[in-house]
């Protein structure tokens, strides 16, 4: 395999000694699709910022390929209404050429939008306005904050669908936060579910399953999703400690097995 | 008498020549007070600006000096204290600035032998305007105009979106240092147009005027510089023709242009 794009080593943030992101591990290579899930708080938004080197880390590595180029998507574009700006010129301040901004906007669908105000923009449009402004860099890795906050459902699809292709065509790492429990099943190549340290971590179709992720998105919600069963070796209170272990079991693929503070 | 007349033509066109070099520089850094949101630490940097001046006439340097370098370090402080988080910006801001000006009043209150204008200082005495004035204003903007030009994707990248500029690898930190040297040279120049409690007026009234008619971040600039323009020759029209102070009759044409903007292009404004 080739070397990866990023790898997270021990990752640690504490906030005044309450850790944000805990001990995490985590390798991206190209062609990967990681979505990273988790309650509110789990951690999500922080353990991006820190692969990007937006936030200072407490402990453990971020390292990252030479010359690796990211297009980030940040989480919801809050535009500065005083700032006068079309999308040509957002799409122009990535120091790309005409052509290759007209493109990543052709190919993220909003290329009749080229003259309009960002300002204009629906939640949906901005969205593939980040997206096609992260594309037109020509990333090794795309990261995505919950990219499909504000879409609506059918646009949802289309846009997991859309980030899918995108990899295959770039050759990109792909690592996002994602609510969206039933797309990301279907959209995503593994999934990592983070409550401060990783719970739990696998295949679409086994994490749905892990008592962790049940623990953490409720009976429900893992029914439906879920299929097929295994044993955990903790459990969550409500505010995420760690509250016991039950009896030594078997754990699938990344599932866990990890100390705890 | 031919000879009073040409010394007064000479006052006021060395006022005009000096007002609008501080227009032309105070347009685009207007934008930038709009766009951050940092009307109120303008206001702060320019309070801090009295303090330069005591402190100027303390260990006696040239008073603009002492400005910038006061400015500078109110900026610094503030940079670091609102990194902490403990007190909300506009607090912080607040306490500075007004504990500045105090300060610098205080300050200037202990040297009797010291002659300033306490008005000129707080609202300007643009009639007053000397030729080392002329060369402060017009060097400060050719700094500052070459270090806008040279940074200026960068400058807008990280305005738009900080996170964004840094991903792609604009040095967001240092830019935003260069934003606040800039602020505290175009206080340091402006003080004598306006004085140091309406050069925030003249900073953002231009610039918001400018908001309403602009469709592009450059467009917005230029539009600022020219509302500055009017603002200081219609101010200094006033000032010759009704005698008012030139300071306030600058900010007042500012704002009766903003006014005009603002109720012609309410409905449609993009």
């Amino acid at each position: 395999m080739t070397d990866p794009l990023v790898t997270l080593d021990n990752l640690t943030v504490r906030f005044d000694d309450r850790p944000a992101v805990d001990q995490v591990n985590l390798s991206i290579h190209r062609g990967d699709i990681i979505t990273i899930i988790g309650p509110n708080g789990a951690g999500k938004t922080t353990l991006i910022k820190a692969l990007l080197g937006l936030q200072p880390i407490t402990g453990g590595k971020v390292q990252r390929a030479p010359d690796l180029v990211i297009g980030y998507v940040p989480q919801n574009l809050q535009m500065e209404g005083t700032l006068p700006l079309s999308v040509k010129r957002f799409m122009a301040l990535s120091g790309r050429n005409r052509a290759e901004c007209r493109k990543a906007l052709a190919r993220t669908g909003i290329e009749h939008l080229v003259n309009a105000s960002v300002h204009h923009l629906s939640g949906g449009e901005k969205q593939r306005l980040l997206l096609a402004r992260a594309l037109a860099r020509k990333p090794d890795l795309l990261v995505l904050d919950e990219p499909a906050q504000g879409v609506d459902i059918n646009g949802q699809a289309a846009l997991y669908e859309l980030i899918r292709e995108l990899r295959d065509e770039l050759r990109c790492g792909v690592i996002m936060i994602s609510h969206d429990l039933h797309l990301v099943m279907a959209a995503t190549d593994k999934v990592i579910c983070l409550n401060q340290h990783v719970c739990c971590s696998g295949f679409p179709a086994d994490i749905s399953h892990d008592p962790a992720f049940i623990e953490t998105f409720g009976q429900s919600v893992a029914e439906s999703v879920a299929v097929y069963h295994h044993h955990h070796n903790h459990r969550h209170n409500l505010h995420g400690d760690v509250v016991g272990h039950s009896s030594p079991v078997d754990s699938h693929g990344g599932s866990c097995d990890h100390a705890h503070h | 008498m031919p000879i009073i007349d040409s010394l007064l033509n000479d006052f006021f066109w060395r006022a005009l020549i000096g007002g609008l070099g501080v227009a032309l520089i105070a347009g685009p850094l207007g934008c930038f007070v709009v766009w951050r949101r940092m009307a109120y630490f303008g206001d702060t940097l320019a309070h801090s600006a009295l303090l330069g001046i005591a402190l100027s006439f303390l260990i006696s340097v040239p008073l603009n000096v002492g400005v910038i370098i006061t400015c500078v370090v109110i900026a610094l402080v503030l940079v670091a204290f609102s990194k902490t988080r403990t007190l909300a910006t506009d607090t912080l801001l607040g306490i500075l600035a007004h504990s500045a000006l105090a300060i610098g009043l205080v300050t200037l209150s202990f040297m009797p032998d010291v002659r300033v204008d306490l008005t000129g200082l707080l609202f300007g005495d643009l009639l007053a305007m000397s030729r080392d004035d002329l060369l402060w204003i017009y060097g400060g903007a050719a700094v500052i105009l070459v270090l806008l030009v040279t940074l200026w994707q960068g400058l807008l990248m990280s305005t738009i979106h900080e996170e964004l500029a840094r991903v792609e690898g604009f040095p967001v930190e240092r830019l935003r240092l260069v934003l606040m040297l800039m602020f505290s040279l175009v206080i340091a120049v402006a003080m004598k147009i306006v004085g140091v409690l309406l050069i925030t007026a003249l900073l953002i009234i231009p610039a918001a005027s400018a908001r309403r008619l602009a469709r592009t971040p450059e467009h917005m600039v230029g539009l600022a510089v020219v509302f500055g323009f009017l603002a200081v020759g219609g101010g200094l029209a006033l000032s010759w023709y009704l005698d008012t102070p030139a300071g306030p009759s600058v900010v007042v044409t500012a704002f009766l242009a903003f006014l005009v903007t603002y109720s012609t292009t309410a409905r449609t404004a993009a």
